[in-house]
């Protein structure tokens, strides 16, 4: 009565039965549906992620409201502010004095004020009028916006004047015409929804799993299962195939969203995106993995999991901010990220294509994290206590 | 399979292994323990806790690696393959991974397939699994909705699923009522007997030895005496005597006495009657038994045991130490005023009724015993008498009020200690008492007060600043006992307070437990330990929520069907009882 | 009195438990100043290194010297001039590149000429953010670039200039949003789950029933369990708004009073919404999961990410009773604008009203549980 044996087993390391792994993944399916926490993480945090992400993020500054100073209402000044609100992105509302400017500033009832001093006329007609665009500052990188619109509501007035005819341009000008390449319309959800990808993935893949593996050391379920025939390397498949394909459902689920809710194109392959997915998801799983068995606490597994993969997800992997300009002692703990990998590539395959060259070097990144966070998980998770 | 090797199943030569126990200190769980496992035979590892019989069975199963010494079993080098054993051993770990979320079925086919199994085998298995453990009615219910005696059969069943050439049991009683135990144990010698399986069993119920072929004794994880259980209890030879107490005196008094004199090692009631051990002939103050009827008695295991202990542990444990002394106004006396009174009592979760129409009286100064089988309703009663739960219907007072609705200032005459240990485990013994008292409002010098005074009662001096997760199981319990009685309450109530305790930590909680009670301290006590409702003044026994019988223990003794020739104990009582109201149901 | 005495030794022991163990007392610190200076230097849309390519068809004088504006910007690093534009294409598609800059072949000529010369920049829109940024720092140099021509061709300066200026952030960093942000977000998510775990624990390892047999009442375990909480939470805060001071030296403006009185509510109603998650659930696994549900949409819609008023109107209506969005608000204006309690009751008035919410509903779990 050798079940270690059989022809199937051939393509099996070391003497694994297949029978012995698609029971322990039954096991664990049923484990995940009937666990209404582990249900929330893989199903309901995902819709809700997605619904934020689709609808209440956004890194588009549209209509900010400005304060308009008008001194001294002059018809110069007045086609300014009117060059200033017919931008379409930037709102005005016109006082006059710095006072009162100032304290809708305060309240925070503009993002910024646009202050034309009483001689402005004058200076007009000598040269070099000052015009003062103040930003409100504490949102930087909103500020920042703000005032690119602002100087480029300045110059194509500027310019206008300058086509009626009603002073200067001997000296040439340069002109930037920009072209943004696989997002003409700058739509910030063009890279949200590939970053949501990675969250949901880290979620899954790391926090779940992290929980799973830890849970089974803290209810002493492993003590009975490790004197049994069952090999270590079974347990890890039967943990990772369920998490695999929650983790895929919800790949799924967010680029069908992104596709038909959001409008992101899926420029590359979708076997490509399968692909490259299944990676990162398998990093994933066995980082979540490894954690777990080497605290073997619910509590501080979570704790890890939390901060060394969920959070660098969100901020360390290039998603939101540009790893080519953080420290470099941060940059190189950011190599040591899966995340960085999958950001990079998802990026690429949702909006720039099959690009091969940035495709492969993430994709081996990936599988040698996977390798070596297997390993030490198989090292890690012995069939022995203590 | 290849014949078998004759000789012994498992030997094991000086295995010994040490734990690191934090700040450099090392525990030694086992030290040079040579032992041999015979075939086909039940063999017990007695010992109190912490005597290293988790550790023995966790390397049989090449769970741990011993730090020096080697063990074969099934004639395998346990270092060598540890996986050619474990595919042909069952083990049944202490707190079983029964996986809760899934059914009983589940659970069987989960173990049927890493097992490898084949379907024809199982159709035969299966049933006579289900026969075997009684659960064919609930194979579809989930693993942690199944009371803690069938949790423990399914264990069994779920190790059982293909014949084992080996098993190991680790403490598979604990926290199970006698029915279920005695259930347990059927199962066990059928298949001794029936497949010729070899079994190793740890337990700490004494009286479970005597069902063993062979035994052998585990202490400070040295080995202190092998051999058959006849073997062992003749240690005790000439050694154990019966005595009859006098009218004057409660028997758990005499019982108490007996303990504290220097010469005895045990004293246990058996009814009206003290059975008590000597340590050496003539060793007894006969000043003490003048005027009584000394008996001599054929030595129990049980006698032989706590000989073999106290030689070893010696004046460490110092039974007069147990005595609790209170401080002396609260030394009342008893008296016939009713402290507790519950009247048609119900308890209904949906369709199911936990109590039905439940109605007893405790008076002052009485021990007041709940028993009953698992789920049968005793921790809901508990529970409702301490506050925790509302009732469905009936009335209930305690100390004159109901405490689920009265003031929170009402639940300081009362003391509680939960089924299972209850404490912060990560404070120091100091902190929790320091919380508790807080808890109840004291303050000042009266608190310093009862801190020290329940260092010193209760022997906890020395681990005043471990954390409580980390002491000797009976020491939980005694800490457990003390921060219950920080504020001097009227009445304690203590659920299954004995379970997981080994024996002689049992036997220091009934003294104390005793000495409240003759200074007025009303207790009621919930217990799976038959012996132990000895000790109660009387008791109600609970099956599926009602009340089956009430009285004295002499008065419950009387109910018990004897076939053999002894006297009836309250463990024989309590199975006619049972089994006559399931009769009944069944019938109905 | 016996009702403070009992509370008093529920908080001590509170306190114990969490600070006595050397573990979890590095767990309460230790990963809040590791996330701090991660992301302190980690989450910042500033950028300091553009990899850019050149494709100048023209060769001149003139775009010689106008990328030498770039390369001399600091923030620009050119890795490649190309001599075809076919090799744009690959470039961009590999990341080795942000941008390429194209200048085309009349370009002295145009601007000599007292014409407009256009440059093309082809952008990576991968993350549109940063290519955005790079683009506004484009246009900030083209600018400077045009007045020096101007100027050195003998022109007339400008009618009008634009004198850009910033308040409250002078050089717009990034980071002195992003770290003073850190104080409430990071806060968040320590008390809801320490909240939350402390309640859980005492329930799966029974003492919460000796709990409720001792004479506590209710509203006694309540105020026992949010006070350490609170503790805690004010100490962590502390010491983010320690790095964030003396680390990162952003200038703090405002008044240490206001600002511990604006985080002594926030963590109020953070505590609030840990003891319902604690009321919700039986296990600690629940708890951590719960928590990290509710934590998770209070993060991201908490203004720090994105702003809120890109946000559309429903939305931001919704983070109304985001306790996340208040505290940082307030953070940020007391922090960096300086704003005393006048200007900062708008966002005040709504966390104590969110406060007293939580807590209340918190009682109301709390005791429907226990009856």
């Amino acid at each position: 009565m050798n079940t270690d044996s059989g022809p199937e087993e051939a393509t099996l390391p070391r003497g694994m039965s297949p029978h012995r792994i698609r029971s322990l993944i039954r096991k664990e399916m049923l484990q995940i549906v009937r666990d209404p926490s582990s249900i929330a993480i893989a199903l309901v945090l995902p819709v809700f992620l997605i619904l934020i992400f689709g609808y209440a993020l956004s890194l588009d500054v549209k209509q900010a409201p400005l304060a308009i100073v008008l001194e001294r209402p002059t018809p110069d000044a007045a086609d300014l502010a009117a060059g200033f609100m017919r931008s379409g992105y930037l709102t005005g509302i016109v006082v006059t004095s710095m006072k009162e400017a100032t304290e809708l500033m305060i309240e925070r009832k503009v993002d910024g004020i646009l202050h034309l001093r009483e001689d402005f006329g004058r200076g007009l007609s000598s040269g070099g009028a000052p015009v003062q665009v103040i930003v409100h500052g504490v949102d930087a990188n909103r500020a920042r916006i703000i005032q690119s619109y602002a100087a480029g509501a300045f110059s194509l007035w500027m310019a206008r004047r300058s086509s009626n005819g009603n002073a200067q341009g001997s000296a040439g000008q340069v002109r930037v015409q920009s072209r943004m390449w696989f997002n003409e319309a700058v739509d910030s959800r063009y890279f949200l929804v590939p970053g949501l990808v990675v969250l949901i993935m880290t979620l899954t893949g790391a926090l779940l799993t992290a929980l799973v593996m830890a849970r089974e050391w803290e209810r002493g379920t492993l003590e009975a299962l490790f004197v049994t025939p069952v090999r270590t390397g079974e347990i890890l498949i039967g943990k990772t195939v369920p998490y695999f394909l929650l983790g895929m459902a919800g790949l799924l689920l967010t680029a069908a969203a992104g596709r038909f809710l959001f409008d992101v194109p899926l420029r590359g392959s979708f076997l490509v995106l399968l692909g490259g997915s299944a990676l990162y998801l398998l990093v994933a799983l066995a980082i979540g993995l490894f954690i777990s068995s080497a605290t073997r606490s619910q509590f501080i597994a979570s704790q890890i999991a939390l901060v060394a993969t969920f959070l660098p997800a969100l901020f360390l992997s290039g998603f939101l901010f540009d790893l080519a300009s953080v420290p470099q002692a941060v940059r190189v703990v950011s190599y040591f990220l899966p995340a960085r990998y999958y950001v990079s590539f998802l990026q690429t395959v949702f909006l720039a294509g099959d690009v091969w060259g940035v495709i492969l070097p993430n994709c081996a990144a990936m599988v040698v994290m996977m390798a070596v966070f297997f390993k030490l998980t198989l090292r890690k998770t012995k069939k022995r206590l203590a | 399979m290849t014949a078998q090797p004759e000789g012994p199943v498992l030997s094991a030569r000086s295995l010994t292994k040490r734990f690191k126990s934090g700040k450099g200190k090392e525990i030694t769980a086992l030290d040079a323990v040579s032992i041999d496992i015979p075939r086909s035979a039940v063999t017990g590892l007695l010992g109190p806790d912490g005597a290293g019989k988790t550790t023995l069975i966790r390397i049989a199963t090449g769970l741990l690696v011993p730090d020096s010494g080697s063990i074969r079993v099934l004639g395998i080098d346990l270092a060598a393959h540890p996986g050619e054993v474990q595919s042909r051993a069952g083990y049944m770990p202490q707190k079983f991974g029964l996986y809760e979320d899934l059914t009983v079925q589940e659970n069987l086919d989960l173990y049927a397939d890493l097992h490898g199994i084949p379907k024809e085998e199982r159709s035969k298995r299966y049933p006579e699994l289900m026969h075997m453990t009684g659960l064919g009615r609930f194979t579809d219910r989930l693993a942690g909705r199944l009371s803690g005696g069938m949790k423990q059969k399914l264990g069994l069943a779920c190790t059982l699923v293909r014949s084992p050439d080996i098993l190991f049991l680790d403490e598979p009683t604990v926290g199970v009522d006698p029915l279920s135990r005695r259930e347990l144990w059927e199962i066990v010698y059928r298949l001794v007997k029936e497949q010729g399986l070899t079994v190793l069993v740890s337990t700490s119920y004494l009286d479970e030895a005597e069902k063993c072929d062979t035994t052998v004794v585990l202490l400070q994880g040295k080995v202190l005496a092998q051999g058959s259980p006849s073997e062992i209890s003749s240690i005790a030879e000439g050694r154990s005597f019966r005595i009859s107490t006098p009218e004057t005196l409660k028997p758990r008094q005499l019982q108490a006495r007996l303990m504290e004199a220097p010469g005895v090692v045990d004293a246990t009631l058996e009814g009206r009657l003290v059975r008590f051990v000597e340590s050496d002939p003539g060793e007894l103050d006969p000043a003490l038994l003048r005027g009584l009827t000394v008996t001599p008695v054929r030595p129990r295991f049980e006698d032989a045991f706590m000989t073999l202990v106290r030689r070893t542990e010696g004046k460490e444990r110092d039974p007069s130490e147990a005595r609790v002394r209170l401080s002396p106004d609260q030394a009342a006396g008893v008296s016939s005023e009713l402290v507790v009174e519950v009247r048609d009592l119900v308890k209904r979760f949906g369709a199911f009724y936990a109590v039905r129409d439940v109605t007893f009286q405790v008076r002052r100064g009485e021990i007041f015993g709940l028993l009953g089988p698992n789920g049968a309703g005793k921790s809901t009663t508990f529970r409702m008498l301490c506050g925790l739960l509302q009732a469905t219907g009936g009335t209930l007072s305690v100390a004159g009020v109901d405490l689920h609705h009265a003031r929170a200032s009402a639940r300081q005459r009362i003391g509680y200690v939960a089924q299972k240990f209850s404490l912060y485990g990560q404070l120091s013994v100091l902190e929790n008492l320091d919380f508790f008292s807080g808890a109840y409002g004291l303050r000042g010098g009266n608190k310093k007060e009862r801190m020290q005074w329940a260092l010193e009662q209760f022997g906890l001096a020395q681990y005043s600043g471990s954390p409580a997760g980390q002491l000797p199981g009976g020491f939980k319990q005694r800490l457990a006992m003390a921060c219950a009685l920080m504020h001097e309450p009227e009445i304690l109530f203590l659920d299954e307070p004995t379970s997981g305790v080994d024996p002689l930590a049992r036997r220091e909680f009934w003294h104390r437990i005793g000495s409240l009670a003759d200074l007025g301290v009303t207790v009621i006590v919930t217990t799976h330990f038959m012996e132990e409702a000895e000790y109660c003044d009387r008791m109600v026994i609970m099956v599926d929520g009602e009340i089956l019988a009430a009285g004295s223990p002499a008065e419950i003794r009387g109910r018990a069907r004897m076939t053999e020739d002894r006297e009836p104990t309250i463990e024989d009582a309590f199975i006619s009882i049972v089994e006559d109201y399931r009769q009944e149901r069944r019938a109905a | 009195m016996e009702s403070l005495r009992r509370i008093r030794a529920l908080i001590r022991k509170e306190l114990l438990a969490v600070l006595k163990d050397p573990k979890s007392r590095f767990i309460m610190i230790g990963p809040l100043v590791f996330q701090t200076l991660i992301f302190g230097y980690a989450a910042t849309y500033d950028l300091d290194r553009v990899r850019y390519a050149v494709h100048d068809q023209d060769r001149s004088n003139a775009s010689r010297q106008f990328l030498a504006k770039l390369d001399g910007s600091g923030t620009f690093a050119r890795i490649a001039n190309l001599h075809d534009q076919k090799e744009i294409r690959a470039l961009i598609d590999n990341k080795e590149v942000l941008l390429v800059v194209q200048i085309g072949q009349d370009f002295e000529r145009r601007l000599i000429g007292g014409q407009i010369a256009d440059v093309q920049v082809i952008s990576d829109g991968r993350n549109s953010n940063t290519a955005g940024t790079a683009l506004a720092y484009i246009g900030t140099i083209v600018e400077s670039f045009n007045a020096e021509w101007t100027r050195s061709r003998g022109g007339l300066p400008p009618p009008a200039k634009a004198v850009p200026r910033s308040w409250y952030n002078p050089n717009l960093e990034t980071r002195w949003f992003m770290v003073p942000g850190l104080i409430g977000m990071l806060t968040l998510v320590q008390m809801i789950i320490l909240t939350a775990m402390s309640v859980a624990r005492e329930r799966e390892q029974g003492t919460f029933d000796q709990l409720l047999v001792s004479p506590f009442r209710p509203m006694e375990i309540m105020v026992g369990k949010s006070v350490p909480s609170i503790l805690i939470g004010l100490v962590q805060s502390t010491i983010v708004l320690c790095i964030a001071l003396f680390w990162f030296r952003i200038p703090f403006q405002g008044s240490f009073v206001t600002l511990y009185c604006g985080m002594l509510l926030f963590l109020i109603a953070a505590v609030g919404i840990g003891l319902m998650v604690s009321s919700a659930v039986a296990t600690m696994q629940q708890a951590l999961l719960g928590g990290f549900l509710i934590i998770m949409p209070f993060a991201l819609l908490s203004g720090l990410s994105t702003p809120i008023s890109n946000m559309p109107q429903a939305m931001q209506y919704l983070t109304l009773i985001n306790p996340l969005r208040f505290a940082i608000a307030i953070v940020h204006r007391i922090f960096l604008e300086g704003a005393p309690l006048r200007v900062i009751a708008p966002d005040l008035w709504p966390l104590a009203l969110i406060a007293l919410a939580s807590l209340s509903i918190a009682v109301m779990l709390f005791r429907k549980r226990l009856g």
